[in-house]
């Protein structure tokens, strides 16, 4: 339960940020500008994280998504070769079937969200302050296991990565000089 | 003042527009990377969900917040996984125009 | 001791061919003197373990009653006992009849392989001809010593397979080939009259062991069987042995085996696949014993056979064909005698003819290789001074079948005549009669015009190598003296061999002369149509008046003919209609459920367009739908999950 007025009004100022920075990723057509919202979107989701406690995540946010994701994009938009980046964000022919189910989707899932009766669970405990203790506790003791395979998909994703976006070699033409 | 108070529904609510966000630009966006992006939009929705059952339900348990960094965890892989696939794609195609790959037929 | 063992080992006659036919096949088979050598062989040790095994049972008499079996078990379905289980067993029945015919089998084939050592010399297929033989004796070893019916009819089976490869030897002549399907198709329909009514008879009996099965037919309506379905059940037994004894309407396979090589000829329809029916009929007796009408059939099949093929054989010219035709005709007493209830005439003359009728088989075949396979009789004559062996031996066999005293086929036709006469069949008598005198005749036809009368200057003819002569000596002697064991005076025949309880006719002096006046007719009447008075051309004469008579009995009364309009008129009009069916219901069926596909493919495949985001669209569409679906319809828990709506 959030009722301080200040929480309230960070709440709907986050929100409107965020739903208004998500909607310009989506509409713009300039693939950077896209990407730069994105980012907006990453930072206010952050203060939406300190707003619901979580300060912890809120730094793996920041670090995460706003730093190293967004950076990667722009990266990955830069390797690709561009001679006007104006136009590099459009939509595709599906766009009506496309806000058809979009519209669809949010109504069930408002309708289905809001009439669930959540009060029941709520509990009025509060949240601990320094949640890195508890999170680093619990990480390294009864989600140990899940852990290290994050861990594990990391390295994976890591070197599949490279594998994937490495130049091919050029194959060993040393036979064809031989003959030469 | 009751309509002043930030319940749980409100995140959900939050949660649910982002989602579909999300999800209308993976349907209709042309870029490779922007579908990529709407992606990202989407799994954020639904860590916001999480923090916020987190928050509301379990507090002092953090699973919400635990499971949001393996998604988290798991976004970044598939960010780097995903851009290098692209990269692939565009090296072999010089093009990430999704609406030029329509070869996932017979 | 050898008896004891002969006796008790009576598996290895069968099972000794059979090993010949692998040896050879596996592994002999580039040797060809070595793989006649080894059928030969195997079958001449079969042949004195099945005498020593004779012998054991030809010196107790207690066997002639209570046959010596010993089975092993094949196969069982279902719990033991109960009154559905099935089981069957493979086995060995020793008795008189079963001994006489192992003795007779293996003795015969024995001479008809060392013949063939000689017949087959130089034909390509040399080694797999001997490994056939091997099979064929083999099988019809197993039929003889079976123990149980349904064994009985797998070597049934087997020697109609054999025949089959026999009969078609020579694939490269068309005719082979066409006369070998004829006798499997012709068999097969036989056969499966005869599978039903073994099925019948394992589903109402629920056993198939000889024994156990005669002692339950006896009190057949304990089984809550009718009398009618026994009868039903005997017909179909006996429509077997009519395909494969060759008798009326079935019997147009049998002149057509021919085609075959000689020793072929001689085996299927002297020792083994022909007498194969009677045999059967022979060991169901049991079954028939019981049915009257089925007896009747039995008796009326044989007497006309008997009567029908000897008219044919009257007219034809070709020699293997005439005795083809002689053979049907001489079943047909077997079945005679069978169906006046007496099995000791029947085997008795199925045990004369096997001597004669080989001799005479292999008699024609020597005389086929010296003429170099022209076989039409009236191209013959006066091949007596060049073959002598040859020609004497025929001339036995000629007056054993014709039935002259003392020889062989005298003393079983008359054993054959007398009982009918005694059981009071008039009419069947009459036809055994009447067959008897147009035998003689039709035999000695061909005698004399083959063997007797002017040499023919374009045919060079030289006596046959001793591989060949020695088998015709041999069983010229059994045709000379196999009757002796059943004079009607000292009948050692009817002693052993018999159905229920010894059947002895008193010798019955009217009917033996009868039987020795037609006979001797009937030869006097060919010698002076065909040899004394052959100028005045009176056969031709003859012919010429009874012209159309003369045309249907040389073309076999159109059997064939009508068996071909048959087909062709209601097999392959049927077969039209099915093929229209086939064609308009259920190609129908079959394209129209193609065309769902095509139809429904090339609407769906609109959906089908390639793009990920496209396929993203519909899935996700597909989850929505599933979710309503299951938040609407679904049990609580989901409804919780997806937002507890209900």
């Amino acid at each position: 339960m959030i009722n301080s007025i200040y929480s309230v009004l960070a709440f709907y100022g986050l929100a409107t940020v965020i739903v208004v920075a998500a909607i310009l990723v989506v509409l713009m057509r300039n693939i950077m500008h896209s990407v730069l919202f994105l980012a907006v979107t990453f930072i206010a989701m952050a203060g939406m994280f300190l707003l619901l406690d979580a300060d912890f995540l809120a730094a793996v946010q920041i670090l995460v998504y706003a730093g190293a994701v967004c950076i990667m994009l722009v990266f990955a938009i830069m390797v690709i070769r561009r001679t006007d980046m104006a136009e590099t964000n459009l939509f595709n022919r599906q766009v009506l079937a496309g806000v058809g189910l979009t519209v669809l989707t949010l109504a069930l899932g408002t309708i289905f969200g809001g009439r669930t009766a959540w009060t029941q669970l709520v509990t009025h405990e509060a949240v601990p302050k320094n949640t890195v203790q508890y999170i680093g506790a619990f990480m390294l003791s009864k989600y140990v296991i899940p852990f290290e395979v994050a861990a594990l998909l990391l390295l994976v994703a890591l070197v599949g990565a490279i594998v994937l976006a490495r130049d091919e070699e050029v194959k060993d033409n040393a036979g064809t000089d031989d003959y030469s | 003042m009751p309509e002043l108070t930030i319940t749980l529904n409100h995140f959900v609510v939050l949660s649910a527009i982002l989602f579909c966000i999300g999800l209308f630009g993976v349907f209709t966006k042309r870029n490779a990377v922007a579908v990529l992006i709407c992606i990202e939009l989407m799994l954020n929705a639904v860590n916001i969900n999480l923090v916020a059952f987190s928050k509301f339900i379990t507090p002092g348990l953090f699973i919400g917040q635990i499971f949001s960094i393996f998604v988290i965890t798991v976004a970044a892989a598939e960010v780097g996984v995903g851009l290098a696939i692209i990269i692939a794609i565009y090296r072999n195609r010089l093009n990430v125009d999704l609406d030029n790959f329509d070869w996932l037929k017979w | 001791m050898l008896v004891e063992f002969a006796m008790m080992h009576a598996w290895l006659v069968p099972l000794l061919p059979a090993l010949a036919f692998l040896l050879i096949v596996f592994l002999t088979r580039p040797f060809e003197k070595l793989s006649s050598a080894i059928t030969v062989g195997a079958m001449a040790i079969s042949c004195v373990i099945a005498i020593f095994a004779a012998y054991g049972i030809f010196t107790n008499h207690e066997y002639a009653n209570q046959p010596l079996v010993y089975a092993a078990k094949w196969l069982s379905l279902g719990s033991s006992g109960s009154a559905d289980s099935l089981l069957v067993q493979v086995g060995v029945q020793l008795d008189p009849v079963s001994a006489m015919m192992m003795v007779m089998v293996s003795f015969i084939a024995t001479f008809i392989f060392l013949y063939s050592v000689g017949y087959m010399k130089g034909d390509p297929g040399y080694s797999v001809f001997f490994s056939y033989l091997s099979l064929f004796g083999a099988s019809m070893l197993l039929l003889v010593i079976s123990s149980n019916l349904l064994q009985m009819f797998v070597a049934w089976e087997l020697v109609g397979l054999c025949s089959y490869l026999l009969i078609g030897f020579y694939t490269h002549k068309i005719s082979a080939r066409e006369a070998a399907k004829k006798a499997f198709v012709t068999c097969r329909v036989a056969d499966f009259g005869l599978l039903l009514g073994l099925l019948a008879l394992q589903i109402t009996f629920h056993t198939l062991d000889l024994v156990e099965l005669g002692n339950r037919i006896q009190h057949f309506g304990t089984y809550g069987v009718s009398i009618g379905m026994l009868t039903l059940i005997a017909v179909l037994v006996f429509i077997g042995p009519i395909g494969k004894s060759g008798q009326f309407p079935l019997h147009v396979w049998l002149p057509d085996a021919m085609e075959g090589p000689t020793p072929v000829s001689a085996l299927i329809h002297a020792a083994t696949m022909v007498v194969a029916g009677v045999y059967l009929v022979g060991r169901t007796m049991f079954l028939f014993h019981e049915v009257e009408p089925a007896m009747q059939l039995v008796a009326v099949t044989g007497g006309f056979t008997a009567l029908f093929a000897a008219s044919i054989a009257l007219t034809q010219r070709e020699i293997k064909r005439i005795l083809a035709y002689s053979t049907v005709s001489q079943l047909g007493y077997m079945m005679l005698a069978l169906g006046v209830g007496s099995l000791g005439a029947g085997m008795f003359h199925m045990w004369t003819h096997a001597f004669f009728k080989a001799l005479m088989f292999l008699g024609a075949g020597s005389v086929l290789t010296a003429l170099h396979h022209k076989a039409d009789v009236w191209e013959m004559g006066g091949l007596i001074k060049k073959m002598p062996i040859t020609g004497w031996t025929f001339v036995i066999g000629g007056l054993a079948i014709a039935g002259i005293p003392p020889f062989a086929g005298f003393w079983s036709k008359d054993e054959i005549l007398s009982t009918t006469l005694a059981e009071g069949h008039y009419v069947l008598f009459a036809m055994a009669a009447i067959t008897a005198f147009l035998t003689a005749f039709y035999m000695w036809r061909m005698i004399f015009l083959a063997f007797f009368g002017a040499e023919k200057p374009e045919n060079h003819p030289q006596e046959s190598p001793w591989t060949m002569t020695v088998p015709l000596l041999v069983l010229a002697v059994g045709a000379i003296g196999a009757g002796w064991l059943g004079t009607p005076w000292h009948n050692l025949w009817a002693e052993w061999i018999y159905f229920g309880h010894p059947l002895h006719e008193a010798a019955n002096y009217p009917v033996m002369l009868l039987s020795i006046v037609l006979a001797v007719g009937g030869i006097y009447l060919a010698y002076t149509m065909y040899l004394k008075d052959v100028q005045k051309r009176r056969a031709q004469r003859m012919a010429a008046w009874f012209g159309p008579v003369h045309r249907m009995l040389y073309n076999k009364y159109y059997i064939d003919e009508l068996y071909l309009w048959f087909n062709h008129a209601l097999v392959d009009g049927a077969a039209r209609l099915f093929y229209l069916f086939d064609i308009y219901v259920v190609d129908g069926i079959v394209n129209g459920i193609g065309a769902i596909a095509r139809t429904s493919g090339d609407g769906l495949r609109v959906f089908q367009t390639g793009r990920l985001q496209n396929y993203a669209l519909i899935f996700f569409l597909g989850v929505l739908a599933v979710a309503v679906l299951v938040t609407l319809t679904g049990h609580d828990a989901f409804s919780q999950v997806l937002g507890g709506v209900k």
